[in-house]
């Protein structure tokens, strides 16, 4: 039952050592994109980042991440390339349309109640959310007294939720979310067909402010009424979630709304004592008016 | 030797397959679970909750951050990926499907190769597609114990049938001999087979 052992444990410490330097090179990676450009990777998940690197590695001709550091010192197009493998810009319109179903029905009565209103999007990413967000608000009468701000780091898809253009084979997914979130209207009075594409209607844009916000690095620059944010903390660590949620607290209201994604918590972070659960499920908390 | 944790892939016909294995673990049993399930983004809990109702050790769905504890088996969530990390905790993601899956059980393979090296034991279940069969191949490669349910005894066999294509898996089983492998494992703490090589 012993004999290879000892073969087993030749090759033991050889994957122990690649996967210590491989993890060393990431950190001076990620010191690296952040002393040279200031995108600040360094408190996301470590499990993320690692994979999407190595895919980057392997997918060029480079022989390991060291390589890879000088090509993003040296090389500022390569940069872009790495932007855009460490942050995920994956959405949809009515993303779960559960929650935008209970956001309509139960938190937009009560933000009705006041003259003029802010939200915030932090982490919009290619502005599906944001525009389906734009909707209920139009639908509810409300959007005339609302400003939008949406914001992410990543300039690209910043450019692309500007446009308001999207893959026209998506569209039936996006009408199906819709019609479950409670959608009142036609889907299709949202949008014009052009080619490959689908347009939306240049209305929902008019309240809505498109900037680029670093949540890792950027404070507060509104005081609002609601904030969505949402399957972004899943991507941090939880140093890292603790700082952007201080700042989402600091940048409500009293008697504000937070939204976070289906498997985020405030529940574990310090700003939770100053919030009340209002859904366990969709993650929707009230800032209270006063400390508990 | 000691395994600190299993990461099981399954897809179509993984229900039945999961709880022939789950319901067939001793009660003692401890090492941790992991699994990855393909499953539709919009269905409800119903999985974790009929199989924790059927075994002895905790089934749940993980959390994002959650710490992986010993005696638990861990579901990753419609619609998310499940990634472990390398302080043994559960992150999730949202990223592309992988495998035309979220969750793919590629990425939970590699990054639990990553976390774990030699101390964890992949298995690969029944499935209609080839998920799996690359991560389960970097977990060999990082010496870690891999196991592919016998494809004639899968109720969908391409996926045992892509990971045994790719490379040569240390065993190949039905599920009820995988159940006791796993027992086995679990009873002897420094545990060795003469078959790793």
């Amino acid at each position: 039952m012993n004999k290879p052992k000892a073969e087993k444990q030749n090759r033991e410490p050889d994957t122990d050592v690649v996967n210590k330097n491989i993890n060393l090179e990431i950190k001076l990676l990620l010191e690296a994109i952040y002393q040279k450009y200031g995108y600040d990777f360094r408190n996301y998940g470590q499990a993320h980042i690692k994979r999407r690197v190595l895919h980057r590695l392997s997918g060029s001709n480079l022989k390991n991440i060291s390589e890879l550091i000088h090509e993003v010192i040296y090389n500022d197009s390569f940069i872009k390339l790495i932007l855009e493998d460490l942050s995920i810009t994956v959405t949809e319109m009515f993303r779960d349309p559960t929650f935008y179903k209970r956001l309509r029905e139960e938190i937009i009565p009560l933000l009705k109640t006041y003259p003029y209103l802010k939200i915030w999007h932090a982490g919009c990413s290619t502005g599906q959310e944001v525009y389906s967000m734009a909707i209920i608000l139009k639908e509810e009468k409300l959007f005339e007294r609302t400003q939008i701000y949406a914001t992410d780091f990543n300039q690209l898809a910043l450019k692309k939720a500007r446009e308001g253009i999207y893959p026209i084979d998506k569209i039936k997914e996006y009408t199906r979310n819709y019609q479950r979130a409670g959608g009142k209207n036609a889907f299709s009075d949202y949008y014009t067909a052009k080619y490959e594409s689908v347009i939306l209607d240049s209305s929902l844009k008019k309240n809505i402010v498109f900037a680029e916000h670093n949540l890792v690095t950027d404070n507060v620059f509104a005081e609002v009424n609601l904030v969505i944010c949402r399957n972004v903390l899943i991507y941090f660590n939880k140093e890292l979630q603790e700082r952007v949620l201080s700042l989402f607290e600091q940048s409500l209201m009293p008697g504000g709304y937070l939204c976070l994604g289906s498997k985020e918590s405030l529940r574990f972070s310090s700003a939770y004592k100053h919030f009340q659960e209002i859904d366990d499920k969709e993650k929707i908390y009230k800032k209270n008016f006063y400390l508990r | 030797m000691e395994y600190s944790a299993i990461v099981i892939g399954a897809s179509a016909g993984g229900l039945n397959a999961l709880k022939t294995i789950l319901t067939g673990l001793d009660a003692e049993f401890s090492i941790p679970l992991l699994v990855t399930q393909h499953i539709s983004a919009h269905s409800d809990n119903y999985m974790t909750v009929h199989l924790n109702s059927l075994c002895k050790m905790t089934v749940k769905e993980a959390d994002e951050k959650e710490k992986i504890e010993k005696g638990k088996a861990y579901f990753a969530p419609p619609n998310f990926h499940m990634l472990v990390e390398e302080d043994y905790s559960i992150s999730l993601s949202v990223e592309d499907k992988v495998n035309y899956a979220r969750p793919s059980i590629d990425i939970m393979f590699e990054t639990a190769a990553f976390a774990y090296g030699n101390r964890l034991i992949g298995i690969i279940l029944t499935g209609a597609n080839n998920d799996g069969a690359k991560g389960l191949k970097t977990i060999k490669e990082h010496g870690g114990l891999t196991i592919v349910q016998d494809p004639t005894t899968a109720e969908v066999d391409t996926m045992p049938r892509s990971a045994i294509d790719l490379f040569r898996p240390h065993y190949v089983l039905k599920l009820e001999s995988i159940a006791e492998l796993l027992n086995e494992i679990n009873r002897k703490n420094k545990y060795r087979d003469p078959r790793i090589h």
